[in-house]
């Protein structure tokens, strides 16, 4: 039984690849009149954000609200928790209004894996995002994306990987969720990733990951098949991390001279919210290769996937085991 | 209750041959064999080791300021029940115990209790802040005699303060014990920087944060011909730096922690923060370093950086957990468990990085002594056969975050026996 | 994939040797019965849309739709529509792939839409594609073909199309090889070894 999603390390090939096909499935549904399904009447989904991220959290909002669940959505800001009181209250207290998910959003690493494993509370745990740890349901987004665009065909690649697609991460690789879970899914399906960073900006230890690590990102890109550029806050720069903004734009931004060095089918992916002029200049954001919109919309798809495959059963589909498996009476 | 004379029959003293020995007065009055009572209470030991009492360096009592998460009296407690008849109690306190009066009432504390010597340890600095001196020669000539001074909790990482306080304490043979930490490099830190730290997305604590202070401090004590202790070294390359010190002569002395002998960063993967310490969990590769060095003696003594932390502390989420755990009380049993049933530390070898040598460091009179008649009895029997898993619950500590809940160990303190007074009995405390 | 989404279709548990109902001819004629009566009930069918219910009833629909071209010389529109996301059973087995919804691009906005599924059984399959229709648009009319009948309805629906009616007892099962999905086709009789919990 497995009932979390907690790292895409957790997820099988197999796994992700029903992921993926469902949310083939239920992106149909964004083109009826009524988009809206009853999976989840009656079932509640609380939005447990610790850091503010309107992006992911209406994105999670409007695929439980599409699959008819019912949302709370509790802030930090504001609430009891900015004054003081720890996490596993908040898990109580969510526990006893009979939450039957918690997404949650927070600034540990290792907090959704903390809420999953900790006794406080019982029902799924999907991780939005922890520190610089995870944020898998972004990895499945980029994966979809990705899916549709290289593998494609008219049923957007249902049922296949991205086995041989070459996808290059490029930026603050130290400080990124969405690289470590990009990395863990995307070989998983069978993708060959390169990551691309100023070597500050590359953790001691990735050495050990499934993929390259390269610091020349002109090199790279002819052999991409898809470049995904990663938010670089520019307070890292006041760490020393690299010298200026201008530096960092010149070595690693992605501009159109850069862009014209990719093979012609290959996209640039942007996971949001971009720093224009930054890691990318509005001339590559604005063209028909970048795919940061589309990401925006699939992730509604991928979050109504990942909601109904961990909820709407007796026992998930996917995802994390529980740790203390109380296996159903198989009714099958 | 315990009478004040005791016969311990059979006893393998320091692992050797049995024999008996009578306690009497304070103090070891006879050994040999086929002793008769005499009215003493026998304690019938077949099996077990008699070690002299531990001497623990590093022991954080938390009074004043935490009664929460530990006082002088169960502290105390949890260190006779892991078989120590003195403690060196950490500076880090609320108030810091930077000033006489916050020495000798610790050292007050530690009397009223019974259950083991304290020796109170001093800030180097006020507040722990690492700017100015506290009054180190006032709390040496206090009623605490403080030798060992230490900011432990923080590294004293400006050079010139460093270099005074090891200059300065020369005055009084005192030792500066240095937390070796470089504040830049680990700011943010959360673990063991590596691959592990990698994946989980933890701020990284490198090797290098604790080889780079300890490089400079072994040089700075070579410079001023001071006397230079090392707080829980941790890594395999301040095991390299100490032992080309200790190569050259100088004064320099190093201590490893149980917890650094046994566990390494991959039980963080669990994100509980039960694992959480400072400094933290390295890899295998630094275990089997320290304990060879522990083993050949570049490292001097084991010293628990027995650290409590009350239940909210460590229930939570890691970022949010405090640093640090339990020590005293499974001290020994992971001692034996890494050292000697895996065959580079006899028994005498024990006693030598866990009694002897911590009490030499910190210059203890009547801890750390030979067992021999005429000695104070200051003494610890142990069990080595005893197998059973940890369990908090028994604890004397106030606190219940250790590493080990539910870990088989072996061995077990039977008896410890504090100036020839049993502070435990039978395994229980008296 | 869970494989078939048809509740009225039990394919597990069976310990004896399943007997042969219909065989492949036998599902051919059937088929081409209902593609008559389909063009004389729907008045020449020119606004017939034919929907399976995935798995076997998309392939029983796709068969279906050639029979109609043929009597009526046009093709007609077929698609699938999956019931998975509005089946009322969903808590009470584990989570389970979705199988295509696949609506004709004419739509089904004021057109008679035939459901094709391969057993009709407790009805609640067909109540949870009619509650997937009713998202989807506003049919004229909706009717009910299946292959075969086999009784024990637990709600008030009954088929306008039947291939065969086939009394059956709760421990018997019914199953339907395609050759699309099977290699081959039939209708097997068998009897289950235990009582199944399943949607009861």
């Amino acid at each position: 039984m497995k009932r979390h999603l907690i790292s895409a390390a957790d997820l099988t090939r197999d796994d992700a690849v029903l992921i993926l096909d469902t949310a083939e499935e239920l992106a149909r549904v964004a083109d009826r009149t009524i988009r809206k399904l009853p999976t989840l009447r009656g079932r509640t989904v609380v939005n447990l954000f610790f850091e503010d991220s309107t992006r992911t959290r209406i994105s999670f909002e409007a695929a439980a609200k599409r699959l008819s669940a019912d949302v709370i959505n509790f802030s930090a800001k504001g609430s009891s928790v900015s004054k003081g009181e720890s996490l596993k209250d908040t898990a109580l207290t969510l526990e006893a209004m009979g939450a039957d998910a918690v997404v949650i959003r927070h600034h540990d690493s290792g907090a959704p894996h903390r809420l999953a494993t900790s006794g406080w509370i019982g029902g799924s745990v999907v991780n939005a995002g922890d520190g610089t740890h995870e944020h898998p349901t972004q990895a499945l987004l980029d994966a979809f994306t990705l899916r549709r665009r290289l593998v494609g065909g008219a049923d957007g690649g249902v049922g296949r990987d991205l086995a041989g697609r070459r996808v290059t991460i490029v930026g603050d690789i130290l400080h990124s969720r969405v690289a470590r879970s990009g990395v863990h899914l995307l070989t998983t399906l069978g993708a060959e990733v390169t990551l691309v960073a100023p070597p500050t900006l590359v953790p001691i230890g990735a050495g050990r990951w499934p993929c390259e690590v390269s610091y020349d990102l002109d090199a790279v890109l002819p052999k991409s098949d898809a470049v995904m550029m990663l938010r670089v806050q520019r307070e890292r720069m006041q760490a020393a991390f690299f010298p200026t903004e201008r530096e960092y734009a010149r070595r690693y931004g992605l501009d159109g001279r850069r862009m014209a060095r990719m093979p012609d089918h290959a996209v640039v992916m942007h996971p949001g919210p971009m720093n224009r002029g930054m890691e990318i200049t509005a001339e590559v954001a604005d063209s028909d290769r970048c795919t940061a919109v589309e990401q925006v919309a699939n992730g509604v798809s991928i979050r109504m996937a990942v909601l109904y495959l961990l909820l709407s059963g007796a026992e998930s589909a996917v995802g994390t085991p529980a740790p203390t498996p109380t296996r159903s009476e198989e009714t099958e | 209750m315990s009478t004040d004379t005791h016969l311990i029959r059979g006893a393998r003293i320091l692992g050797g041959e049995p024999a008996d020995v009578r306690i009497a007065d304070g103090t070891v009055a006879e050994i040999g064999t086929g002793l008769t009572p005499d009215g003493a209470e026998v304690i019938e030991a077949d099996g077990q080791i008699l070690l002299p009492g531990l001497v623990d360096l590093h022991t954080h009592l938390r009074e004043p300021g935490r009664e929460d998460s530990e006082t002088v009296l169960t502290g105390t407690r949890a260190a006779a029940a892991g078989g120590y008849t003195a403690v060196h109690a950490m500076a880090n306190t609320f108030p810091v115990a930077d000033t006489a009066g916050v020495v000798e009432q610790v050292w007050r504390l530690g009397k009223e209790s019974g259950y083991c010597d304290v020796q109170p340890v001093g800030a180097v600095t006020i507040g722990l802040e690492g700017k100015q001196l506290a009054e180190l020669g006032a709390m040496h000539d206090s009623a605490a005699s403080v030798r060992v001074f230490s900011d432990d909790g923080k590294c004293v990482d400006d050079a010139v303060i460093m270099r005074r306080a090891l200059e300065y304490v020369k005055a009084f043979d005192g030792v500066v014990a240095q937390h070796a930490q470089e504040p830049r490099l680990t700011e943010g830190a959360q673990m063991n920087e590596g691959v592990v730290s990698a994946e989980l997305g933890l701020g990284g604590w490198p090797a290098v944060a604790e080889e780079a202070i300890i490089a400079r401090d072994v040089l700075l004590a070579a410079h001023v011909d001071s006397r230079l202790h090392i707080c829980h070294l941790s890594t395999a390359g301040s095991v390299e730096i100490v032992r080309w010190a200790k190569s050259k002569g100088w004064n320099v002395t190093a201590e490893v922690t149980p917890h650094h002998l046994l566990l390494t960063d991959e039980l963080v993967r669990s994100y509980d923060p039960v694992y959480k310490v400072n400094p933290p969990l390295r890899t295998e590769a630094d275990v089997m370093a320290l304990r060879e060095a522990l083993a050949d003696g570049t490292i001097d003594c084991v010293a628990t950086d027995h650290a409590p932390h009350p239940h909210e502390d460590k229930d939570c989420e890691w970022g949010a957990a405090a640093m640090g755990m339990l020590g005293l009380e499974t001290a020994l049993s992971v001692v034996q468990h890494t050292m000697v049933d895996t065959g580079l530390l006899d028994w005498a070898g024990v006693a030598d990085r866990m009694s002897f040598r911590p009490a030499a460091i910190g210059r203890l009179a009547g801890h750390g002594r030979p067992v021999s008649v005429g000695e104070p009895a200051n003494l610890t029997l142990v069990d080595p056969s005893y197998r059973g898993a940890v369990d908090s619950a028994r604890f004397a500590s106030r606190s219940r975050n250790t590493p080990y809940q539910g870990r088989e160990l072996p061995g077990r303190v039977t008896h410890t026996f504090l100036r020839g007074r049993a502070t435990v009995m039978d395994g229980k405390l008296v | 994939m869970n494989g078939d989404n048809s509740t009225d279709d039990d394919n597990t548990g069976e310990t004896a040797p399943a007997r042969p109902v219909l065989e492949a001819p036998d599902i051919a004629r059937v088929l081409t019965r209902i593609a008559h009566e389909i063009v004389e009930r729907a008045k020449g069918a020119d606004d017939v849309v034919l929907l399976g219910i995935p798995t076997r009833g998309t392939h029983l629909a796709r068969r279906l739709g050639a029979k109609l071209e043929e009597i009526t010389g046009r093709p007609l529109p077929v698609g699938s529509l999956d019931i998975t996301m509005y089946r009322d059973d969903l808590r009470m087995r584990p989570a389970r792939a979705l199988a295509r919804t696949e609506i004709p691009a004419e739509g089904i906005d004021g057109r008679l839409v035939v459901l094709v599924d391969d057993v009709l059984f407790s009805g609640r399959t067909i109540r949870a594609a009619l509650d997937a229709l009713n998202d989807i648009g506003r049919p004229r009319a909706v009717q009910l073909a299946v292959l075969v009948d086999r009784g024990h309805r637990e709600l008030p629906i009954r088929a306008d199309y039947v291939g065969k009616n086939l009394p059956t007892s709760l421990r018997e099962t019914v199953k339907v090889r395609l050759t699309e999905e099977d290699g081959r086709d039939g209708v097997l009789l068998g009897v289950r070894g235990t009582t199944p919990a399943g949607e009861r």
